[in-house]
C-alpha cells in the first residue's frame, strides 16, 4: 500500500477525524490565562486612556473568545469542516455589523 | 415471493449514501451484517462520522445564538454613540466588583466544564458527576450574584418600563455630573439593554443549568462514560458559549465608560 494522497485524506477526513483529548494541564493553562486577562481588562479600565479604553477592552476579550473557542471548545483540535464552520459564522456576523454600522455612518453624510 | 432490492444486498453494509438499503434493510438484518458500537446509528458509517455530524449540527445551532446575541450588540453599540452621556453614568451605576466576581465565577465554571468533558473522554463516572455538579454550583453563584445586581436596580427605581426614575440622574447626589432631562431621560434606553442583554444571557445560564440537572442523573447512571458522550461535548460547547457571551458583555456594559 503507498501512502495516502493528501488528496484522500481530505475524502477521509469526515468520517475518519480523530478525536483528540485535551489534557487537563491544558485545560489548567487557559484557565489560569483567562484569569490574568480578566486582572488585565479591570485593570486598564482603571487608567486613563482616552479613545484606548474600549479598543484595549474589546481586544482583551477577543483574545479571550478565541482562547475559549480553540481550547475549551476543541475548535484547534477539530476538522476543517468544523474549524470553516465557526469562521464563516463570524465572518457573517462582522459582515453584517460593518454594512450596519457603515449605514449609520453614512446616513447623514455631510450634515455634521 | 416479490424479490425487493434489499434481498439482493442482504448481508452488504449499510452506505450512508444508499437510500434505498437504508430505506429498505430491517434494522436486525443490518446488525447482524456488522458489528458496531451500540451508540453508533445506522444512518452514519463511522463513530468518528456521527461524532463530527453531531458537533457540525451543534456549531450551526451555536451560529444562530452569535447572530442572535450580535443583533443585542449592535443595538447596544448604535445606542452607546447616539446617547452617548446617558451610557456613560448609565455603567457608572454597575458595580465592577460584582462584575469582576461573576466573571470569575463563569471562567471557573467553563473550566469545571472542560474537566468533565474530560472525565468522560477518560470514561471516569464520579469524576464527571463531580465536575458537572461543580458547574452547577457555580453557575448557581453566579446567578445569585446577578439577581442581587438586579435587586439593587430595583430599589434604586433603575428598572425601565416597571419602576424608573431619573432623580439620579438629573439631580445626581455623588460626583456625576448631572444630565438634562431629555438626555437622563436616554438612560432608560441603556438600562433596557441592559437588563435585555444580561437577562438573555441569564436565561441561557437558567437552561443550561437545567440541562445540567438532568445530565448529572444521568451521568450518575454511567450514561456518558462507556464511549457515547456526544451529548456531554456538545453541552459543554453550549456552556462555553454562554461564557463567551459574559466575556464580551462584562466589558461592554461595567468597565468600558470608566472613565469619561
Amino acid at each position: 500500500m503507498s501512502e495516502p494522497t493528501r488528496r484522500e485524506q481530505l475524502d477521509q477526513e469526515p468520517t475518519h477525524h480523530e478525536e483528540h483529548i485535551v489534557s487537563p494541564k491544558v485545560y489548567g493553562l487557559i484557565f489560569g490565562a483567562l484569569m490574568v486577562f480578566t486582572a488585565l481588562t479591570v485593570g486598564a479600565s482603571y487608567l486613563e486612556l482616552g479613545i484606548f479604553n474600549p479598543i484595549v477592552a474589546i481586544a482583551i476579550a477577543v483574545t479571550k473568545a478565541v482562547l475559549v473557542i480553540l481550547f475549551f471548545m476543541h475548535i484547534k483540535y477539530s476538522s476543517r469542516l468544523t474549524k470553516l464552520t465557526v469562521a464563516a459564522g463570524f465572518f457573517t456576523f462582522l459582515v453584517l455589523i460593518t454594512m450596519t454600522m457603515t449605514d449609520y455612518i453614512s446616513r447623514a453624510w455631510g450634515l455634521w | 415471493m416479490t424479490t425487493s432490492g434489499w434481498h439482493t444486498r442482504r448481508n452488504t453494509r449499510c452506505r450512508p449514501l444508499d437510500s434505498h438499503a437504508i430505506a429498505t434493510q430491517p434494522v436486525h438484518d443490518a446488525h447482524e451484517a456488522h458489528a458496531h458500537a451500540p451508540h453508533l446509528r445506522h444512518h452514519f458509517e463511522t463513530v468518528e462520522q456521527q461524532r463530527e455530524a453531531s458537533s457540525f449540527g451543534m456549531w450551526l445551532f451555536l451560529l444562530t445564538e452569535i447572530m442572535f446575541f450580535g443583533g443585542l450588540f449592535t443595538a447596544y453599540l448604535i445606542y452607546r454613540n447616539w446617547y452617548y452621556p446617558a451610557f456613560v453614568v448609565g455603567s457608572h451605576q454597575l458595580s465592577i466588583v460584582l462584575g469582576t466576581i461573576n466573571t470569575a465565577v463563569l471562567i471557573c465554571s467553563s473550566f469545571t466544564m472542560a474537566m468533565g468533558v474530560y472525565s468522560a473522554e477518560m470514561k471516569r463516572r464520579t469524576a464527571l458527576v463531580g465536575w458537572l455538579l461543580a458547574t452547577i454550583v457555580l453557575g448557581g453563584i453566579f446567578l445569585g450574584i446577578k439577581a442581587d445586581e438586579y435587586h439593587e436596580k430595583w430599589e434604586k427605581h433603575h428598572v425601565p418600563g416597571l419602576n424608573f426614575s431619573v432623580q439620579d440622574f438629573t439631580h445626581p447626589t455623588d460626583a456625576e455630573p448631572a444630565l438634562p432631562l431629555d438626555m437622563a431621560q436616554k438612560t432608560q434606553v441603556y438600562f433596557s439593554l441592559y437588563f435585555a442583554m444580561t437577562g438573555m444571557h441569564a436565561l441561557h445560564m437558567v437552561i443550561g443549568i437545567s440541562i445540567l440537572l438532568v445530565l448529572v442523573v444521568k451521568a450518575w447512571g454511567g450514561a456518558y462514560t462507556t464511549g457515547h458522550m456526544t451529548t456531554i461535548e456538545n453541552f459543554g460547547l453550549y456552556w462555553h458559549f454562554v461564557d463567551i457571551v459574559w466575556i464580551f458583555l462584562f466589558p461592554l456594559l461595567y468597565l468600558i465608560s470608566r472613565h469619561q
